[in-house]
């Protein structure tokens, strides 16, 4: 700990003579002494660094390692070895938000790069610099609907979401005074006889739906944006960036706004997080949209450069007339997937959804010649992750004992699998015969 | 720093690779139905792996780091990010972790964080859960909603907020749905309690407030406040944004807080990353902890990662450390307060805590007979001397705020560096204003044309002028 602080005691000493004080203890004698912490913190003692990283790493040793066979909003891509190399850097981890921009144009110009990267896979014109997790991006998506319809008080979220997806939002909107329903599946599929349906009672204010949803069914949106728009609603499609490389684009469905989670852009699942939500939006909304925006412009000399721009839109100006509290953004999150999508460039990331959607596919066949296994949605197209009914009871723990994160029950009572890249036919048949072996 | 002018798409060229990916061992899968697929191009770059690291290796080197120099930015409490905590956060096991996965050792790491944290504040229990101190904010808005919304006290509506506050307070809580009522500030910095009076009724939910508030100074009649809110029937939240200063001396629990967030990414050194990731950790006393029930704010279980390393300071620090970053942060701050009042106009005198507020130079240009300098102009001229600029123009109470925050791993010669160049600056204002207005004139540029940026928006490359 002393390591991180510098002061001798001479320093001490001199600096309390600058200052007029005789003591430490002195620079708190505003402070009423009742609320001066007299006793012992219940902390542990300081560890070297060599304790602490051994203390760690045993915590570490006690993690399972299990082969991931499970999405639901977090994937198991590879994570290229350039990718942390260069997010480590010292002048790009260390930095705070580029608000001294002249000597910030490191930061300011990967982002740049992403909201531009963002806009090629949604197809969309305006990405801002990145939001908390995939989401907290469609909370922000919900509340921003209500925004640019104003008169609309109801936002209808497809029960076909990925689970959390719903949860966050109804608790952001419960709080904001939003209204929420929920459109009910038909066929693994957000209904569009019942978006039509809701869409009748003229309040709602956005409709937010999964490109590829909650049992990994790459969804049919024909006619969605086109019945929105009619009732002046806004379109928001929530979608895994990397299958946007194969799947119809928000801009190919017209939507109005995009978001998602960038996770499985080559972020490590850790738990969870830091993971980067997304948004892009049609240019006709981009001055509602929350989060920072970066822009280019010129410097004195005429040389390229990058600025936080379109601020009026942002919590500091707006205060308590903001609709959005967001002040930073996942910045080094979403440097982590600049440098993955400049790497993978569009074949790379083609061929992570082949390999992922293939060894999806072939698992899925190899468990249905199981006979220990049902189809919920035959025929439905997907690409690496699905739901089957299992006859097996307790298979996750009976998984798990055999080096698996697999067959995570489903709220519905299904089991769901994902595949991606980094498992091996090997692997698959590994899985395949622990579930035989029962 | 040197000016480096590549985008990522200006190095592209067809067919050239940056990846490598495993050979495909399956059979093909049924191709998705044609009105399913994409049918644009998906223009992103080609570029080689060395094209990659070369391009992000030249961008690092036009960005400014607390590893590059000081970076006294008020509020942001940027402190040196100990290496050791960035090895144990890329930990193989952790980081393979799903979040939906039995994880007994990192719920042990929750867990034991959350009794570290509340030792550190006083408070009762933590949720891990929000990303960023402003997401910490709200969330801790909701919890102080559903309190009074439980006891079925509905027409609590409106928080009051000082004057002073961080921006995000008041966003935050219009985001709740709540009413921002604003209090003022006395004289002296401190809250105006004559002026809270009155606005303490029935439809108050509560009071948002950090302490040291935004100026540095402590609200020495805290007792007074928390008393007063309690018996009007709200409740006291705690923005953890300034707790630097309070490690190891003064809890917020103790204070009469219910409810506080904390930065993780300030007080306990975890790198700001650009601009995030962060970890906003909200904290309640013992009788608000049902309200963190079913609340949902993040996907998972917040930024795990940033909570490891934040873990790993937490633990090297230890018992008898703790109190040493709190008064080395607040001795740093009164130096170079007392180091430049001489120079720079400092509204209130009196012994600050981890950050204080200058009112611009005594000669601040406004006075067209007097050559002078802004505090803009300030800052940027600091860049030019290696230092990263104070936070500037906040707190709102003053035209012309410079908001410097030193933090307790700064040494002595470097505070003694930046009051030089600071009393320097002052000099170079009063003989040669322009050489100011014109800096910074050694960064990779110079001041860009912000007006254009914005009337005329490029937001991604090769953009068409939107309309």
């Amino acid at each position: 700990m002393a390591a991180y602080l510098p002061h001798t005691e001479a320093d001490i000493r001199a600096m309390l003579e600058k200052v007029g004080l005789k003591t430490l203890e002195d620079l708190y004698s505003d402070v009423p002494q009742e609320f001066l912490h007299r006793g012992e913190y219940d902390l542990p003692e300081a560890l070297s660094e060599q304790e602490l990283r051994e203390w760690l790493q045993g915590l570490d040793a006690q993690t399972p390692r299990l082969k991931v066979f499970v999405g639901q909003g977090a994937y198991d891509h590879y994570t290229p070895a350039v990718i942390p190399y260069l997010t480590q850097r010292s002048e790009f981890i260390t930095a705070y938000t580029p608000y001294q921009c002249e000597i910030s144009q490191g930061t300011l110009r990967y982002i740049f790069e992403y909201q531009s990267l963002i806009c090629a896979l949604t197809g969309l014109d305006v990405s801002n610099a990145s939001l908390y997790d995939g989401p907290t991006a469609a909370a922000e998506a919900m509340m921003m609907a209500v925004e640019c319809t104003r008169r609309k008080t109801r936002v209808l979220l497809s029960a076909t979401l990925l689970p959390h997806v719903v949860k966050v939002v109804q608790t952001y909107a419960k709080f904001h005074g939003v209204e929420i329903g929920l459109l009910p599946a038909d066929g693994g599929e957000t209904s569009l006889a019942a978006l039509q349906a809701e869409l009748a009672k003229d309040d709602v204010a956005g409709v937010i739906v999964p490109s590829v949803n909650r049992y990994g069914i790459v969804e049919d949106h024909s006619g969605f944006a086109e019945a929105i728009h009619a009732e002046k609603g806004l379109l928001v499609e929530y979608c895994d960036p990397s299958a946007l490389a194969v799947v119809k684009t928000p801009a190919e469905w017209e939507a109005d706004i995009a978001v998602g989670d960038a996770q499985p852009l080559g972020i490590p699942l850790c738990y969870g997080g830091p993971y980067v939500g997304f948004m892009a939006v049609r240019k006709d909304h981009m001055r509602k949209m929350p989060g920072r925006i970066i822009g280019q412009t010129a410097d004195a000399s005429g040389r390229r450069a990058f600025v936080l721009t379109l601020q009026a839109r942002e919590q500091h100006i707006k205060r308590e007339k903001a609709t959005s509290n967001i002040c930073s953004n996942e910045s080094l999150m979403a440097l982590w997937v600049t440098i993955y999508l400049s790497l993978m460039g569009p074949d790379g990331l083609r061929e992570v959804n082949n390999l992922s959607s293939d060894g999806a596919h072939y698992l899925y066949g190899e468990l249905l010649k199981t006979g220990l296994f049902e189809e919920v949605f035959p025929g439905k197209p997907f690409l690496k992750e699905f739901v089957l009914k299992s006859r097996v009871s307790g298979l996750q723990e009976k998984l798990a004992k055999a080096g698996f994160f697999a067959a995570l029950p489903t709220e519905e009572g299904y089991v769901s699998f994902c595949v991606t890249e980094k498992r091996s036919k090997a692997d698959i048949d590994a899985l395949v015969a622990a579930i035989k072996e029962g | 720093m040197k000016y480096y002018d590549k985008l990522i798409f200006e190095l592209s060229k067809e067919g050239r690779k940056g990846y490598s990916l495993p050979k495909n061992q399956f059979p093909q899968s049924p191709e998705l139905p044609l009105q399913l697929r994409r049918a644009s191009a998906l223009p992103l770059p080609e570029v080689s792996e060395p094209d990659v690291v070369r391009h992000y290796n030249n961008l690092s080197q036009m960005n400014f780091g607390v590893d590059t120099g000081f970076y006294p930015l008020g509020s942001c409490t940027m402190k040196y990010n100990p290496k050791i905590n960035e090895e144990m956060a890329a930990l193989p096991g952790f980081n393979a972790l799903h979040p939906l996965q039995d994880a007994p050792a990192a719920e042990k790491v929750l867990a034991h964080m959350n009794d570290l944290l509340s030792a550190i504040t006083g408070m009762h229990k933590f949720t891990f859960a929000p990303c960023a101190g402003a997401h910490g904010e709200l969330t801790g808005l909701m919890i102080m909603r559903s309190y009074h919304i439980g006891r079925g006290d509905l027409g609590r509506t409106k928080v009051i907020v000082p004057d002073s506050a961080h921006g995000t307070n008041p966003a935050s809580a219009a985001v709740c749905g709540l009413e921002v009522v604003q209090v003022k500030s006395l004289e002296n910095g401190r809250i105006d309690i004559e002026a809270l009076k009155p606005l303490l009724d029935s439809s108050v939910a509560g009071i948002m407030m950090t302490n040291p508030n935004t100026l540095g100074l402590f609200e020495t009649e805290i007792k007074t406040i928390a008393k007063l809110v309690h018996e009007a029937g709200g409740l006291l939240y705690y923005d953890g944004a300034n707790m630097n200063p309070l490690m190891g001396v003064v809890r917020p629990g103790n204070m009469g807080f219910d409810i506080m967030h904390l930065n993780l990414h300030k007080t306990f050194s975890t790198p700001h990353g650009g601009g995030g990731p962060g970890s906003g950790p909200v904290g309640v006393a013992k009788h608000l902890e049902h309200c963190l029930d079913g609340l949902k704010v993040s996907g998972f279980h917040g930024n795990f990662g940033v909570i490891l390393r934040a873990y790993a300071y937490i633990l090297s620090i230890g018992r008898e450390n703790l109190r040493k970053v709190g008064q080395y942060s607040v001795l740093s701050a009164n130096y170079i307060k007392e180091s430049l009042k001489d120079l720079y106009k400092l509204p209130i005198e009196g012994v600050c805590k981890h950050e204080f507020v200058f009112d611009g130079l005594l000669n601040d240009g406004a006075h067209d007979d007097v050559p002078g300098a802004t505090t803009l102009d300030v800052a940027k001229r600091l860049l030019d001397y290696g230092f990263h600029a104070p936070t500037i123009y906040f707190p709102l109470l003053f035209h012309q705020a410079i908001m410097i925050e030193p933090t307790e791993t700064e040494s002595k010669e470097t505070l003694d560096a930046f009051i030089a160049v600071m009393r320097q600056i002052a000099a170079e204002a009063a003989q040669n204003p322009e050489l100011l207005h014109a800096a910074p004139h050694n960064a990779p540029i110079s001041r860009p044309d912000e007006t254009a940026a914005a009337r005329n928006p490029i937001l991604k490359w090769q953009d068409t002028l939107p309309a």
